[in-house]
């Protein structure tokens, strides 16, 4: 077999990954927001769920919370008279984003309390409400520092989107692994994949590095 | 009934404390692969660090592409192409070290970057000021910027280790029996994968919080000024 023939599967393996990963950045970037700024509230609940989400899924290992999800959770779900049984993709999307998003969740936390203090004071005495403090104050000069770390993030999402195949969705790496146990060519094939795996890193990491650009704009003073 | 141990069915805890001894010979193939796999990192990423710090463009520029596509790929995908790459050219390891060497590999490239980084935030005076005193460059290396580098060096190194224990499980795609394929192999026998998963996940908590506090400790304790020098 000529090694152009797998590029067709494997193109089609690999717009799995892209999904997985466009899907689990966005709702790990929302997870992120959520508990970061969580972590920071005066409210002692809200606190407390904040920091027991980013201590669990900053503990413990990515694959240990996909098999969770996809394999104990249909269990838990029997033991309480609930259908919790998750389609792969849906245990796949969560447990990337879950996972992702503890991660950014310290991120989001750490650049809003690297904003200079004095601005905090600055819009207490112009009385703007927490809220305002909040989308004007806070975040547009945080989220541009929040952004080199989240391009990291980005990319590590992508490589852990191989670990899905895990649970049999068809992405890059489950396509690879079947074309090799069919044609037993692994060199080419896992050349070809990584390959692959390491262009479309290149893509997301120009992509947030345009994105870091864009939001670079909120540092400065609008009139 | 694994590594010679049965479990006990007759109910929730006694099933929880029944499989816990076997779970934890998974734990200790984990730590292992995670100590082997660490030292790995630490020598090859030593070997990349010297190569991009070559003067020359044909040896750092290289060693730089190696650093990305390493950092770039899952350590899946890597795994999975020294686990059947390698014997087709004659190479053939158990399992186990397949996968510590992958995992070193992986974080070869992270380690780089850390020895890097530690070295080169040194400040400029240091290098500039042991010139003027006529300092070799083996001794300004061995004096000079080594005990300042360190401390910078030793937590976050720290921090990958920690990393590199969370991905040991990835170990299980090639038959290492390391903890989350121990407690699947479990939850496939007895058809309960709640229990074993959920310990799993629960020893991992315990883990990482241990080494986390050991590396906080170590940050702290160490000489934010360098190493004190006899």
């Amino acid at each position: 077999m000529e090694w152009t023939s797998y590029v067709g599967p494997l193109m089609q393996g690999a717009w799995v990954t892209v999904e997985l990963t466009v899907y689990s950045t966005l709702l790990g970037g929302l997870f992120a927001f959520l508990f970061g700024i969580g972590k920071l509230s005066p409210n002692v609940l809200i606190k407390s769920v904040s920091v027991a989400y980013i201590e669990i899924f900053r503990g413990t290992s990515l694959l240990v919370q996909l098999f969770w999800l996809y394999f104990a959770l249909p269990v838990a779900g029997d033991a309480l008279g609930i259908d919790l049984r998750l389609a792969p993709v849906t245990a796949g999307v969560m447990a990337l984003a879950l996972n992702i998003g503890a991660y950014g969740a310290e991120v989001v936390r750490g650049a809003i309390q690297s904003v200079p203090h004095s601005q905090y004071e600055a819009a207490k005495a112009l009385n703007f409400t927490p809220r305002q403090v909040l989308w004007r104050i806070s975040l547009p000069q945080a989220i541009p520092e929040m952004m080199p770390t989240f391009g990291n993030l980005a990319v590590q999402n992508l490589k852990d989107t191989a670990l899905v195949s895990l649970i049999s969705l068809g992405d890059l790496a489950f396509r690879a692994e079947q074309i090799r146990n069919f044609t037993q060519d692994s060199t080419t094939v896992y050349t070809l994949v990584l390959l692959m795996y390491f262009g479309m890193a290149l893509v997301v990491t120009a992509l947030m590095k345009l994105l870091e650009r864009y939001v670079g704009q909120w540092r400065m003073v609008r009139r | 009934m694994l590594f010679g141990i049965e479990w006990d069915t007759s109910g929730g805890w006694a099933f929880a404390v029944s499989i816990l001894p076997i779970l934890l010979h998974g734990l200790w193939v984990t730590i292992q692969a995670t100590v082997l796999g660490f030292i790995i990192a630490l020598i090859f990423g030593l070997v990349l660090a010297a190569l991009k710090g070559a003067p020359t463009r044909f040896i750092a520029w290289p060693a730089k592409l190696v650093t990305e596509f390493l950092r770039d790929t899952p350590l899946l995908v890597q795994l999975f192409f020294l686990y059947y790459v390698l014997p087709d050219y004659g190479l053939v390891f158990p399992a186990f070290l397949t996968g510590a060497l992958a995992l070193g590999l992986q974080y070869s490239a992270y380690t780089s970057e850390v020895y890097r980084g530690g070295l080169e935030a040194v400040a400029r005076g240091q290098r500039e000021a042991a010139r003027a005193l006529s300092l070799s460059p083996t001794r300004t290396f061995t004096h000079i910027i080594l005990p300042q580098a360190i401390p910078r060096i030793v937590p976050a190194l720290g921090n990958y280790l920690v990393s590199i224990m969370k991905d040991v499980p990835v170990l299980s795609v090639v038959t290492v029996l390391e903890m989350l394929n121990v407690a699947k192999i479990i939850g496939d026998r007895t058809f309960n994968y709640l229990i074993p998963l959920s310990m799993v996940g629960g020893l991992y908590l315990i883990m990482t919080l241990i080494a986390s506090y050991g590396v906080r400790y170590l940050d702290t304790r160490l000489p934010k000024h360098g190493l004190p020098l006899k």
